[in-house]
């Protein structure tokens, strides 16, 4: 050890510094998302290739009007849309994880993404009640708005169950979250119930989970408020460190602990539901990102969020990549690929770290 | 200086502090001392403003309660008892989170300071969680420290706070901590301990703050609060205080200790 320090005094110093490495990663998976991006809207069901487009455009020859529906009207919002809940997903993810100090919180696991798909039921069901001049104000906004609403509910609720005097059971928690998904489930049963055709279409892309039918109209409405939310969370990163030491330990630090933890509930609130409303309950992108990402570059949430919406985005193109050319031309509910990815690693977290559970 | 001035503090039921009155000095280490139970960290959790209390605490002259946390924040440092840590930061890292609230002049070189202080220097890229208890309460004192490193700034001290700072710790880790402590105080800081040890605290403290049920039995030097009677009584069992003829210190023995009544002790 002496003859160590005697050598390497300069190695210590940089020792246990994760930052440098989070700053190359954050380029890196930059890359990452635009490679995967321009893959996206080259490969899929029909040969349209947006290199061959590309070529195409500067050569002077017009575009085919078949590959311009597939390029800009299927797969360029498509392609927006998988980013922004990608990013959304796991963003959410890592800032409930912090705000509950536990990695097993999953805005799917936990019953918020259950709560905001009740409120989008709610919307799409019994949108037709709202008073005329309500629903005209809302307008698009009107199943994003219901998505927040019911996340919200759901975030406090489990906020209130799981934590006392400022420390929160894990086991409360994911029990609550069953709870309340179970709660949210029967409830949206009853609107299945009294529900018309179309809105039973909508209704059951809501249970699989979809990047499908992704179109400019539902990208505008969802999208400002991601964007937004995505720019605005880094700003809470200082909060949920402190907040990794616990309630008291971060007020001694100069913490403002109840607005931490109420603006991260607000904003986890309106980021997943906003990203329920256009794509339905994609689970476990919340929970492996985050995960994926502390082991590589630690806890930092000033690191952590920023690549996590890379990383979020990139995995959910991928995976929704898989899901609409595994067995094209038909395609596989996003959602199903995620959980078959997400649930082992759910299980793999808990065998390493079963200690978990008791925190 | 800090100045409390009739505490009381009710947990549920139970009034765990009663009319309470308590002051520590800049440039001293006040201990608390007092049986389980009795009352210590929760007088502790009342002067940093974790509990709810009746009556005032002041620290250099602003209440506690009204005063925002960014600005005690920035002269005061709280050491809990043990601080479990949810994700897998390392050493470095939890150290650093002291600079949230710090105006440290030198902030890059500040945690492997603190980290030196604590005789854990080179465990900075250790991970947080495969260290031993008494080696995570030493990284979160030199957390603590790294947050409030001068203890004078501009002409005001900062204060540390502690909860049991020696309790999970080895004998030569012990006497390491005691003596920053009390560096920290004769450099003009104030400290303020909840202490098990009393041998530890009659040689360390200045000022003593003995607990009996919630009360204050007495505050003052170690010679005066450490007598037969009062730990007696605050402890039950016949303790007998002793002056080492070297360092000019009381100290005490387990052996010398008869319980009253009870079961029966060896002769």
């Amino acid at each position: 050890m002496a003859v160590a320090d005697h050598i390497m005094p300069a190695a210590t110093q940089t020792q246990g510094d994760r930052a440098p490495l989070a700053r190359r990663l954050f380029w890196a998976l930059s890359v990452l998302l635009a490679g995967i991006s321009l893959f996206s809207l080259t490969y899929g069901a029909s040969d349209t290739s947006l290199l061959a487009a590309l070529g195409d455009w500067v050569q002077g020859r017009e575009l085919s009007l078949r590959d311009r529906v597939v390029l800009f009207d299927i797969r360029m919002p498509r392609l927006v849309m998988g980013v922004l809940v990608g990013a959304g997903l796991a963003v959410s993810g890592a800032v409930l994880q912090g705000l509950f100090r536990n990695p097993l919180a999953d805005p799917a696991l936990i019953g918020v993404s259950s709560g905001a798909s009740l409120g989008a039921i709610c919307a799409i069901v019994l949108g037709g009640y709202l008073p005329a001049r309500m629903a005209d104000f809302l307008g698009y906004y009107t199943v994003p708005a219901a998505a927040f609403i019911g996340a919200w509910a759901a975030t406090m609720v489990l906020y209130r169950v799981s934590t006392r005097r400022g420390r929160t059971s894990v086991a409360t928690m994911l029990l609550a979250g069953i709870a309340l998904g179970a709660m949210t489930n029967a409830m949206a049963g009853m609107l299945i119930f009294i529900a018309d055709d179309a809105q039973l279409r909508d209704l059951t892309f809501w249970s699989l989970g979809s990047l499908g039918g992704a179109t400019w109209s539902k990208v505008f409405a969802a999208g400002p408020m991601i964007v937004l939310l995505l720019l605005a969370a880094p700003l809470l990163s200082t909060g949920l460190n402190g907040l990794a030491l616990g309630e008291a330990a971060a007020g001694h630090l100069g913490i403002p602990v109840q607005r931490v933890k109420n603006l991260s509930i607000l904003g986890v609130a309106a980021l997943t539901g906003a990203a329920v409303a256009i794509s339905g309950g994609i689970g476990f992108v919340g929970i492996v990102v985050p995960h994926l990402l502390r082991l590589v570059i630690g806890p930092d949430h000033r690191f952590l969020l920023p690549n996590a919406a890379l990383l979020g985005a990139s995995l959910l193109l991928l995976a929704d990549v898989i899901s609409r050319t595994m067995v094209a031309p038909a395609e596989l509910p996003i959602g199903i690929i995620t959980a078959v990815i997400g649930a082992p690693f759910f299980l793999w977290i808990l065998l390493r770290r079963r200690g978990i559970l008791d925190m | 200086m800090l100045i409390a001035k009739d505490i009381g503090v009710r947990l549920g039921d139970n009034q765990v502090l009663r009319d309470l009155t308590f002051t520590a000095r800049p440039g001293e280490l006040t201990a608390i001392v007092g049986p389980n139970g009795s009352g210590k960290t929760t007088l502790l959790r009342a002067l940093t403003g974790d509990v709810e209390f009746d009556g005032a605490i002041s620290l250099s002259r602003h209440d506690i309660r009204t005063t925002p946390p960014w600005k005690l924040a920035a002269t005061r440092g709280v050491l809990p008892q043990s601080t479990p840590m949810a994700f897998p930061f390392t050493v470095l890292e939890v150290v650093r989170l002291g600079l949230i609230a710090g105006i440290g002049a030198d902030r890059a070189a500040l945690p492997h300071r603190a980290l030196a202080a604590v005789d854990l220097a080179g465990f900075e890229g250790r991970f947080y969680q495969e260290l031993s208890g008494g080696e995570q309460q030493r990284v979160q004192l030199a957390r603590v420290l790294c947050q409030i490193w001068e203890p004078v700034v501009a002409g005001e001290p900062r204060w540390l706070f502690l909860d049991e700072p020696v309790a999970s710790l080895d004998i030569g880790h012990q006497l390491t901590v005691m003596q920053l402590a009390h560096d920290y105080a004769k450099a003009g800081g104030g400290v303020v301990a909840v202490m098990h040890d009393l041998n530890l605290t009659a040689m360390f403290a200045d000022s003593v703050a003995l607990i009996h049920n919630g009360a204050l039995v007495r505050q003052d030097t170690p010679a005066k609060v450490f007598n037969d009677h009062d730990l007696s009584v605050a402890y039950g069992c016949a303790l007998r205080v002793n002056e080492t003829p070297v360092f000019d210190s009381t100290f005490l023995l387990p052996h010398t200790a008869s319980t009253g009544p009870g079961p029966a002790h060896r002769p």
